[in-house]
């Protein structure tokens, strides 16, 4: 008996019902994750990867999921608290594990772009989502065999051939129910040959005082030349898990820059799995942790270099106060042949607070000569020597360390590409360490909560 | 005589277990310039920081009154915003950190303490533009982080930039000279006696006479193992120049 019975058990009984709202496609892929599942287990804390993070733990709880695909009346604009205003996106809104697109979207989305349910691609353009669903995705880890045997839908993001997006497109993951719910999010990226594309994905909590559980496997396959900006940024509450998983497999000059920011949360596990599979790929990864209260943020990366003359650098850095615990776990594999590799991997952390904890575990696995490949990790505090000159100045210790602990984060937040997303989230990192969390939609100007279509009856 | 700006009183203090400051005695009024000389090692830093609040440093004996007020009871900032400024030796480069985020943290702070409304975008440029002028310090380091890759001359022309924005009424020079060239040094002296009024007063430290050939002091006092041990006016550091410390260390050690 494990935390996986209860989601068998869900789907033994509701199988007929899973399958009716959902997709051929999707449907197919149930199968065999069952029979895995039903031999498997969930990794428990102390296991290999999983020194700090109890994913049994994490799934024993009891959620409801929502099989029947009911419309949760979603107030995005009580409770939206949309933290980057003033950008100019094409929004989508998943409620729970329901993808809502805005009128604007369906209005304005480009020739050659497609951002629509998962579900719908399936029938209006089957051959890329039967293609790609599920193959880039290592389903033998029973967590996301659990995802493929309960998804029902969700996002597809597709650029044809060449097209160059310009205008980011938004991706809004809200909690809203009135009983503690398992969200099952599933997000296929695929980017044609030369196709460019900026993603940028907010995780928000619309009730606080519920328990939720977010699952996501997110898949993005980027082909010869293509570009990805795909920036995830989490504000959601203290009872909010999150488990995610997100598998790039990259193809020839292909370039990605991923952000992971964490600005609040409850318990999160992020995984984070690139394949570099032909030449002149790059990759850069940056993340940006800050932890308080009870918050644990465990970010788990493999960077497989599997194809020489590649580049890929990864910064994490975490701000821990409180009693936060930040885990970091990072490894680039090299291949064998996988000659002219440049690799880096930098983990830097700041223990604010005297019971804050940081684990870190930076791993190199080279099976080959001609390489450069560095990695460092540090966990510290803030310097009393510069803390002591800001004081001199007149600036008071709160507010010194919290000018610090921005400092800390600048370099990573400078990597961030669109220069809208890079200022705001500047702010958004003075607002979070002066003790915000989140502004509120009345000092949005964002026009998204006029630009949702309302909930479709079903 | 101007009345009494700061009047420190036997004054011990200890870092890590050890004394360093074993009663200093110092008066410095209002318009005055006073030089602290003394080997290495004497506790002249221990002094400036003592001052200055450094948390690294335990005061063990003495007062300091500071215009009435007890400086030794308030925070390193609130010293600071009772009008105390200490340049420091070896400025701190702090990166991510902008000057112009620097200074307008500092001044805001200022003004709250002071009960004063904060100062507009427009008359915050308008200041920082005036007051770069002073130490001839380039509007490129402004957008820079606090101190990171400046030269040794550009950190302190930056330290008298700072002084200047925050208008103190008393200004510590720990060793300002140090790492400076003639030019430099030249600069950073001018900033200094431009800045100086009837009001505020100058504590210069210093190893060499060099410095106060540019800042001329009214009084200048030799620091030896933590003591005041000889007071005089500006003739004391040209003899020291010439005869260096030897003859005073041999008159305390007898």
């Amino acid at each position: 008996m494990n935390s996986l019975s209860q989601y068998l058990e869900l789907y033994r009984v509701n199988s007929a019902d899973i399958d009716n709202h959902s997709c051929a496609v999707m449907n197919d892929a149930r199968k065999s994750a069952y029979e895995l599942l039903c031999d498997a287990h969930l990794p428990r804390k102390g296991e290999e990867g999983y020194e700090h993070t109890d994913l049994e733990a994490l799934y024993a709880r009891d959620y409801g999921v929502n099989v029947f695909r009911m419309n949760f009346r979603a107030d995005v604009a009580a409770s939206f608290h949309c933290d980057v205003p003033n950008m100019s996106t094409l929004l989508g809104v998943v409620v729970n594990d329901v993808f809502r697109p805005s009128r604007m979207l369906l209005e304005r989305l480009p020739e050659g772009v497609t951002f629509m349910s998962l579900r719908e691609a399936a029938e209006s353009c089957g051959d890329i989502v039967k293609t790609f669903y599920g193959s880039l995705a290592d389903g033998t880890k029973p967590s996301v065999a659990l995802n493929t045997l309960l998804a029902q839908d969700g996002v597809l993001i597709h650029v044809k051939r060449g097209v160059k997006l310009e205008k980011p497109l938004q991706l809004v993951n809200i909690f809203n129910s009135p009983t503690s719910l398992l969200a099952l999010r599933r997000v296929l990226v695929v980017l044609e040959e030369d196709a460019e594309a900026s993603v940028l994905v907010c995780d928000h909590t619309q009730t606080a005082d519920t328990d939720y559980m977010a699952d996501e496997v997110v898949e993005v396959s980027l082909a010869r030349g293509a570009s990805l900006n795909y920036y995830h940024i989490e504000e959601s509450s203290a009872r909010t898990t999150r488990h995610a998983h997100m598998f790039v497999r990259q193809y020839a000059g292909s370039r990605l820059s991923l952000g992971s920011l964490t600005l609040t949360c409850g318990d999160t596990r992020n995984e984070y799995s690139i394949d570099l599979t032909e030449p002149h790929c790059e990759a850069d990864l940056s993340g940006m942790v800050i932890g308080s209260d009870n918050q644990h943020v465990d970010n788990n990366v493999s960077l497989r270099h599997l194809s020489g003359q590649c580049r890929s650098n990864q910064i994490f850095k975490y701000v821990l106060d409180d009693n936060a615990v930040g885990n970091f776990d990072g490894r680039i594999f090299v291949a064998k042949g996988a000659a002219l590799t440049d690799a880096y991997q930098t983990n830097r952390n700041l223990l604010a607070g005297s019971s804050a904890r940081m684990h870190t575990k930076p791993q190199l696995e080279i099976y080959n000569d001609d390489v450069k490949c560095s990695h460092g990790a540090s966990t510290g505090q803030l310097s009393e020597e510069a803390l002591f000159y800001m004081r001199t100045r007149g600036i008071p210790e709160k507010e010194a360390r919290t000018m610090l602990m921005q400092a800390f984060m600048a370099d990573v937040i400078d990597r961030v590409r669109p220069q809208e997303l890079r200022e705001r989230l500047h702010l958004l990192v003075q607002h979070r360490f002066a003790g915000h969390r989140g502004a509120s939609c009345a000092d949005c100007s964002s026009s998204c909560k006029d630009d949702l279509i309302s909930p479709i009856a079903e | 005589m101007n009345p009494v700006l700061i009047d420190v009183k036997d004054l011990h203090a200890t870092v890590e277990g050890k004394e360093i400051l074993k009663g200093i005695n110092l008066t410095v009024r209002r318009g005055e310039v006073h030089a602290i000389m003394g080997p290495n090692g004497s506790g002249k830093s221990t002094l400036s920081g003592v001052l200055a609040g450094n948390p690294a440093y335990t005061v063990t004996g003495g007062s300091v009154d500071f215009h009435g007020v007890d400086l030794l009871a308030l925070s390193p900032e609130d010293r600071s915003h009772e009008g105390l400024f200490l340049s420091f030796q070896y400025p701190v480069e702090i990166p991510g950190v902008s000057m112009v985020n620097f200074m307008r943290a500092a001044l805001n702070a200022k003004r709250n303490y002071l009960h004063e409304p904060q100062m507009s975008a427009t008359d915050f440029l308008k200041l920082m533009r005036q007051k770069r002028a002073i130490v001839e310090l380039d509007n490129k380091l402004a957008s820079r982080s606090v101190n990171e890759g400046f030269s040794g001359g550009e950190k302190k022309r930056n330290e008298i930039f700072q002084m200047a924005v925050l208008e103190p009424q008393l200004s510590i020079l720990d060793e300002t000279d140090s790492g400076l060239d003639i030019d430099a040094l030249r600069v950073v002296a001018g900033g200094v006696n431009k800045l100086k009024t009837e009001q505020n007063a100058t504590i210069v430290i210093t190893h060499y006479q060099r410095l106060l050939d540019y800042i001329r002091p009214d009084f200048v006092h030799v620091l030896y193992k933590g003591r005041i041990v000889r007071t005089g006016g500006p003739e004391l550091a040209l003899e020291l120049e010439e005869r260096g410390y030897d003859w005073i260390k041999e008159e305390i050690d007898g």
